[in-house]
C-alpha cells in the first residue's frame, strides 16, 4: 500500500512536470510550428514568467522586492503579460530579419534576462533566488491564505488548522496535477481554434511562402510578431506554473538553457512540429524518458555499489547527467535527419477531406 | 597626468580590452566564414573552441606526465588544432551535410543540437569542474615595465598578453594572405559572394566548405587557447559564454567579412572592458556583471540600424 502510494505520487509528479513541459512545447509550437520563428531563448521567457509570478504572490520578504501577496491568478496573468511584452520588443526588432538572427537575438535575450536576475539582488535576491512560492491548492494550507477571504468566510483559523492536519501531506498533489492538465487542455483548445481559424491558415501561408503571402496583401511582419507574442505568453504562463511546482527558483540552475530550451525543442520536434497534439505528446513522452532515465542511471549506479563495494562511483554520479544530455541530443539529430515530421505530422486545416498533407519543412 | 588617469586606464582597462578583443576577433572569424560560406549561424562554434582548448590542455598534461617537459600553451595548440579540425569535419559530414539542400533553418537546429552534444561529451570525458590551464602568476614583463617607467608611463603588461596580441596579429596576417593571395582563399570569397556563380565557374564547393571548417576550426582553437591563457582556467561553459560576443562581432563587422569580424571583435572586447571604467564619478559606468550585456546591446543596435554591418556584409 505504501509503495502503491509512492508510485501514484511519482505518476502525479510526472504528469505535473510533463504538463508544464507540454505547455512550453505548445508555446514553442505557436512560434515555430505555426510561424516558423526560431526561438532558442525559451528559458528567458520562462524565467520572466516565473519571477513575475514569484515576486507578486510571495509573502513580504526582506530578501527581495515585495512579495506583494497578490492573488495567485493575478500573478499568473501578470506573468503572461510581462513575458508577452518582452517578446513584443524582440519581435519588433528582429522578426523582419532572417530566422538565424532571431535565434541569435533570442539566445542573447535569455542570457541578458539571467544576468539581470543574477545582478539585481535588491529585486530578485540574486543567485540565491526566491523561495516559498505559493503553489495552487497547497497554498490553502498556509496560514496567510486560510486566515483571509475566501477561506476565512467558511471557517475560522482553528477550524482550518484541524482540517488540514487531518489531511494526508500529499492531499494537494492530485489537484495540482489535474489543474495543470486542465491548463494544458484549455491552451490546446485555444491553439487548435487559432490554427483552424483564418489567422492560423494565414500563418501557414506566410511560413510556406512569404512572398506569395505578401503579394496577397497579408501583413507578414505583423502576423509573425503576433505568433511570437502568443508563444511567449504561453511560455510565461508555463513559467508561473513551473515556479509553483518548484517553489524555489534561482537564475542559474532553474533556467539552465540545456534543460529548458533544448529539451523543449527536442519535445516539439519528436512530437511533431506544427501539430498541437504532437507538442503535448512530445512533452509528456520526452519528460517521462528524461525522468525515467535518471532513475535508471541511479539504479544502475546503486547496483554497482552493492556488488562492487570498492568501486568509486562519485565520477559516474556527477557525469551521468551529462551522458543523458548527450543521448537526448543524439535523439534530436536522428529524428531531424530521418523523420523531421515527428511522430504526429502536421495536418493542414485547409486541405479538403482529412488527408494529412506532407507539410514540408519550414523556415527561411 | 599619467599617474592620475592614464596608468589605471591603460593597464586595467585598455590592454585587457584589447586582449579580450583579440580573442573575440579570432572566434568571430570562424563564425563569419561559416555564416558567409555555408549560410548558417553555427551555434556549435563556441563548443568547437572549448573542445580544442581541452585537447590542448590534455596534450600538454600528457607530455608533462611522460617526459616532464612543460610545453608552452601555443605549442600544445598545434595538435589541438588538428583534433578540432577533424572534429569539425566529422560534425559537418554527419550532422550538417545531410541538410545542405534543405532550408537553412534545419542546419541551424542541427548546430544548436551539436552545441549541447559536444558540450555534454566534454563534460562526460573531462568532468564539469574547472581545470587550471596555466599555473602560477604571470608577472608583468620586467623589461617593458622598466623602460616605460623611465619615461614616466609605466605599463604593467604580463607576457601572456604579448603572446595573445602578437599571436593574433600573426594569424590575421596569415588569414589575409590565405584569402587574398591563394587559390583556395579566392574560391572561399567567391562562394561567400555567390555560391551559384562560383559553382558555374567550376569551383568545387565541397572543397571550399572543407577549407572553411579547417580555417574556422584552427582560428577557434587559437581563440580558445588564448582565452585559457588569459584566464588561466578551463571551463566547459567557456564556449557558450563566448558565443554571444562572437556573434555580435561577426554581425558588427558584416557577415562574410573576416576582417570585419576582426574589427568587430576588437570593438566588442574594448567596449566590454571600457564600460566598467568610471567615466562619470568614481563608480563603474556599467556594473562589470553586465559585461555580456554590452556585446548584446551593440548587436541589437546594429540589427536595428544596419543589419549588414559596418563593412557591408551579407544580409539574409
Amino acid at each position: 500500500m505504501e509503495s502503491l502510494l509512492g508510485y501514484m505520487l511519482y505518476v502525479m509528479s510526472l504528469l505535473t512536470a510533463g504538463g508544464i513541459y507540454a505547455l512550453l512545447a505548445l508555446g514553442l509550437n505557436a512560434q515555430w510550428g505555426f510561424a516558423g520563428l526560431f526561438n532558442v531563448g525559451i528559458a528567458g521567457f520562462v524565467a520572466i514568467g516565473a519571477y513575475t509570478y514569484a515576486l507578486l504572490t510571495t509573502a513580504v520578504s526582506p530578501l527581495h522586492l515585495g512579495g506583494f501577496e497578490l492573488p495567485l491568478i493575478a500573478g499568473m496573468i501578470a506573468a503572461m503579460i510581462t513575458s508577452g511584452l518582452v517578446a513584443a520588443i524582440i519581435g519588433v526588432i528582429c522578426i523582419r530579419l532572417r530566422s538565424d538572427y532571431l535565434a541569435i537575438a533570442t539566445i542573447g535575450i535569455a542570457e541578458i534576462i539571467k544576468l539581470v536576475l543574477k545582478n539585481e539582488t535588491e529585486i530578485t535576491n540574486g543567485p540565491r533566488g526566491i523561495n516559498k512560492i505559493p503553489r495552487v491548492w497547497e497554498h490553502f494550507s498556509e496560514e496567510r491564505f486560510y486566515s483571509s477571504w475566501p477561506l476565512s468566510w467558511i471557517s475560522d483559523v482553528p477550524g482550518w488548522e484541524a482540517f488540514f492536519a487531518a489531511l494526508p501531506r500529499w492531499w494537494w498533489q492530485p489537484f495540482f496535477a489535474l489543474t495543470i492538465l486542465l491548463c494544458v487542455y484549455v491552451v490546446y483548445l485555444l491553439l487548435e481554434r487559432a490554427r483552424k481559424s483564418p489567422w492560423g491558415r494565414m500563418m501557414t501561408a506566410i511560413r510556406e511562402n512569404e512572398h506569395a503571402a505578401r503579394a496577397a496583401g497579408k501583413d507578414v511582419t505583423g502576423r509573425r510578431i503576433e505568433a511570437f507574442i502568443l508563444g511567449a505568453v504561453i511560455m510565461g504562463f508555463a513559467g508561473a506554473l513551473l515556479s509553483m511546482h518548484l517553489r524555489l527558483i534561482d537564475p542559474t540552475n532553474t533556467f539552465d538553457p540545456a534543460k529548458m530550451t533544448f529539451l523543449v525543442w527536442v519535445m516539439l520536434i519528436v512530437g511533431g512540429s506544427g501539430n498541437n497534439k504532437g507538442a503535448i505528446l512530445g512533452g509528456f513522452l520526452i519528460w517521462t524518458l528524461w525522468s525515467a532515465s535518471e532513475l535508471l542511471i541511479n539504479g544502475t549506479i546503486n547496483l554497482i555499489t552493492t556488488y562492487i563495494e570498492t568501486a568509486d562511483v562519485g565520477i559516474l554520479r556527477t557525469r551521468a547527467g551529462f551522458l543523458r544530455m548527450l543521448l537526448i541530443g543524439l535523439v534530436l539529430q536522428v529524428i531531424l535527419q530521418r523523420n523531421p515530421q515527428g511522430i504526429l505530422p502536421e495536418s493542414r486545416p485547409a486541405a479538403t477531406g482529412n488527408t494529412s498533407h506532407k507539410a514540408g519543412v519550414k523556415g527561411d | 597626468m599619467w599617474m592620475d588617469f592614464g596608468f589605471e586606464f591603460v593597464n586595467f582597462y585598455l590592454v585587457p580590452g584589447l586582449v579580450l578583443g583579440c580573442i573575440y576577433a579570432l572566434g568571430a572569424v570562424g563564425i563569419t566564414l561559416t555564416f558567409g560560406i555555408l549560410r548558417f549561424a553555427n551555434f556549435a562554434h563556441g563548443e568547437l573552441m572549448m573542445t580544442g582548448t581541452y585537447l590542448a590542455w590534455t596534450f600538454g598534461a600528457v607530455v608533462l606526465a611522460t617526459t616532464g617537459v612543460v610545453l608552452h600553451p601555443l605549442i600544445t595548440a598545434i595538435p589541438a588544432m588538428a583534433g578540432a579540425v577533424v572534429l569539425a569535419l566529422l560534425i559537418d559530414r554527419y550532422f550538417y551535410k545531410p541538410f545542405r539542400d534543405a532550408p537553412t533553418i534545419m542546419v541551424v537546429i542541427a548546430s544548436f543540437g551539436m552545441m549541447l552534444i559536444v558540450r555534454s561529451a566534454v563534460q562526460v570525458i573531462w568532468g564539469p569542474n574547472q581545470i587550471a590551464f596555466v599555473r602560477g602568476i604571470d608577472k608583468p614583463n620586467a623589461a617593458v615595465r622598466e623602460f616605460t617607467q623611465s619615461i614616466d608611463m609605466m605599463l604593467l603588461i604580463p607576457n601572456k598578453h604579448f603572446w595573445i596580441i602578437g599571436g593574433t596579429i600573426v594569424i590575421v596576417l596569415l588569414l589575409h594572405y590565405l584569402l587574398e593571395h591563394t587559390r583556395i582563399g579566392k574560391a572561399m570569397r567567391a562562394v561567400s559572394d555567390s555560391p551559384d556563380l562560383a559553382r558555374v565557374t567550376g569551383i568545387n564547393v565541397e572543397v571550399v566548405v572543407r577549407a572553411t571548417w579547417i580555417v574556422g576550426g584552427m582560428s577557434a582553437v587559437m581563440a580558445g587557447v588564448f582565452l585559457a591563457m588569459d584566464t588561466q582556467t578551463l571551463e566547459t561553459t567557456m564556449g557558450f559564454r563566448m558565443l554571444l560576443p562572437m556573434f555580435a562581432a561577426a554581425i558588427l563587422g558584416g557577415i562574410g567579412r573576416p576582417f570585419g569580424a576582426v574589427f568587430g571583435g576588437l570593438v566588442i572586447g574594448l567596449a566590454e572592458e571600457l564600460v566598467a571604467y568610471p567615466w562619470i564619478g568614481t563608480e563603474p559606468l556599467i556594473s562589470p556583471g553586465y559585461k555580456t550585456g554590452v556585446a548584446f546591446a551593440i548587436m541589437v543596435v546594429m540589427l536595428i540600424v544596419r543589419p549588414s554591418g559596418i563593412f557591408k556584409g551579407r544580409t539574409f
